[in-house]
């Protein structure tokens, strides 16, 4: 099917959208309806496994990603993460000083809601807030030892299930509406937003690919893309995205893509971390 | 000369009686069609030759072209190892770069 | 059985000799065969025949569709006796002729490795075996990715 087919059937409105859009329903009653969704949809997936995406519903996809998981490719930028995270900043200090448990064990609580600052603290940003406060330039968002010590730190995490919360702060609920309607927000020339394929679409062909579900997708980043040839980040992909469909993304760790993550990601409560992962 | 491009990994198959060895070289394997950032055409960069063997005697010889992947990887049984056999492997590419490695099957 | 057996035990003397198939380790890389555009004469430059015996003997496994082209896995196993080489050509890239894998008796019936596919291809895959040229095919399909693949 041909990409301009998909989009002329979007754009006269005739996708199978049967979501509650309205912004008014609450986060409980949104998670209960995407669960309720994909396992309705794909109803020989393992809860859990729905983070895999098109390799738990496609086995020919199957094929390729196992092969490329007999050597992963992310292992050499792993390893650094690991010296990364532990070598200490010029003054002295090291990441773990920033972290609760010294950095060990906690990715599976990122995004959160700061109310102090009133702001949605992922990762990458705590990452770069803590290497300024220790007089070291910030990382680049995207890739490279960003990516690479976020690796470190989901792998601490592996197997622990994605725990997003949101307090009971009109602020944080606005955070998660923001999320929300950037979710279901159609942007670019093709007018498809990430609703579109990732619910609507999900599971159908994209031209080649298949379409992965929405739920749990942040569990394995930082990920190694084949296309990448390296780790990236969440907001890398979110920018990807965005410019594959000919629009205009926002910016890595801009308010947007933060609510954004804060919103996919309260969405994959219970998803276990398996980062850092990865995919064609 | 290179140097710890070469992993390589074997596993014992009870059922089909035979080792499974899996490697993967670290090389770029350029075809010298793809064009840069720049748009400048980056120079054919790949493995040309492999040799693989067992105990010192051959397994496999390969001649390359530029169509394996780059980060080549390479799965094949081999029949009649034992623990304690060495398997080595090597590779030369198109600019008289080369790497070995060696390991002692488990 | 047993004449196959046999004709094996014989071909097996012969490899161990230390000449398998018709090239051994200090072989000048084949230049021209890799060079060529065609499969007839990719053929021709690697084994002097482009004359193929198709083979149900030869089995391939690889994905239908390759989510990445630059890394397709392709896994061939054959039972065919007298195993020589292995050969693997991607009949719409370029350059035709990806690798040639000369055997020894003792290894294996069994061989993976990944290939890059230009755009949606056959890879046809070549077993000298008795100093015959089998053959076995694959269609396999390559998309650009949908989503910024």
């Amino acid at each position: 099917m041909s990409m301009c087919k998909y989009a002329r059937m979007v754009a006269l409105g005739l996708s199978a959208c049967v979501l509650p859009c309205a912004v008014s329903a609450t986060p409980e009653e949104d998670l209960a309806w995407i669960r309720n969704y994909y396992q309705t949809r794909f109803p020989d997936v393992r809860f859990d496994d729905l983070k895999f995406g098109v390799y738990a519903i496609d086995a020919d996809a199957r094929i390729s990603w196992q092969s490329v998981e007999e050597f992963p490719p992310y292992e050499d930028q792993l390893r650094r993460g690991k010296v990364l995270f532990s070598t200490p900043f010029a003054n002295g200090k090291t990441y773990g000083s920033c972290f609760p448990n010294d950095g060990i064990g906690i990715r599976q609580n990122y995004p959160y809601f700061d109310a102090a600052s009133g702001e949605i603290k992922t990762l990458e940003l705590e990452i770069n807030e803590c290497r300024q406060r220790n007089g070291e330039a910030p990382l680049d968002l995207r890739k490279g030892d960003m990516a690479s010590i976020t690796a470190y730190m989901a792998f601490t995490s592996k197997g622990k299930p994605l725990n997003i919360t949101i307090p009971n702060d009109p602020r944080a609920l606005a955070w998660y509406e923001m999320g929300k309607r950037i979710y279901y927000q159609r942007v670019g020339q093709y007018n498809m937003s990430c609703a579109n394929c990732h619910i609507d679409y999900v599971g159908k062909r994209m031209r080649g690919p298949i379409l992965p579900p929405a739920l749990g997708q942040p569990a394995r980043f930082p990920l190694y893309r084949g296309a990448w040839g390296e780790l990236g980040t969440l907001h890398w992909r979110y920018e990807d995205c965005v410019i594959a469909i000919r629009g205009k993304p926002y910016a890595p760790q801009s308010p947007e893509y933060r609510a954004l993550e804060y919103y996919q990601s309260y969405l994959g409560n219970g998803i276990t971390i398996d980062g850092p992962a990865s995919s064609r | 000369m290179a140097q710890g491009s070469i992993k390589i990994r074997t596993a014992f198959d009870e059922k089909a009686g035979v080792h499974v060895v899996k490697s993967i070289f670290n090389h770029p394997m350029e075809t010298g069609l793809r064009k840069d950032a720049a748009g400048q055409l980056v120079p054919a960069h790949f493995i040309k030759e492999v040799v693989c063997e067992h105990n010192g005697k051959p397994v496999f010889n390969a001649q390359w072209g530029t169509a394996i992947s780059r980060n080549p990887y390479l799965s094949f049984e081999l029949r009649g190892a034992k623990a304690g056999d060495k398997l080595s492997m090597r590779w030369v590419d198109n600019k008289d770069d080369s790497d070995s490695a060696e390991i002692v099957i488990g | 059985m047993k004449r196959r057996s046999l004709l094996q035990a014989l071909l097996a003397g012969t490899v161990a000799a230390g000449l398998f198939g018709s090239r051994d380790a200090d072989a000048a890389w084949a230049a021209d065969a890799f060079a060529a555009k065609t499969i007839a004469d990719a053929l021709k430059g690697a084994f002097g025949t482009d004359v193929l015996v198709p083979s149900d003997a030869i089995a391939i496994k690889a994905p239908n569709l390759a989510e990445n082209g630059a890394m397709v896995p392709i896994e061939v196993s054959t039972t065919l006796p007298g195993l020589e080489s292995i050969t693997f050509l991607v009949e719409r890239n370029q350059n035709p002729l990806a690798a040639t894998f000369y055997m020894s008796p003792d290894a294996n019936r069994v061989l993976a490795t990944r290939l890059k596919l230009g755009r949606s291809s056959a890879v046809l895959v070549v077993v000298r075996a008795g100093g015959t040229l089998y053959s076995a095919r694959k269609e396999i399909d390559v998309t650009i990715g949908g989503c910024g693949g």
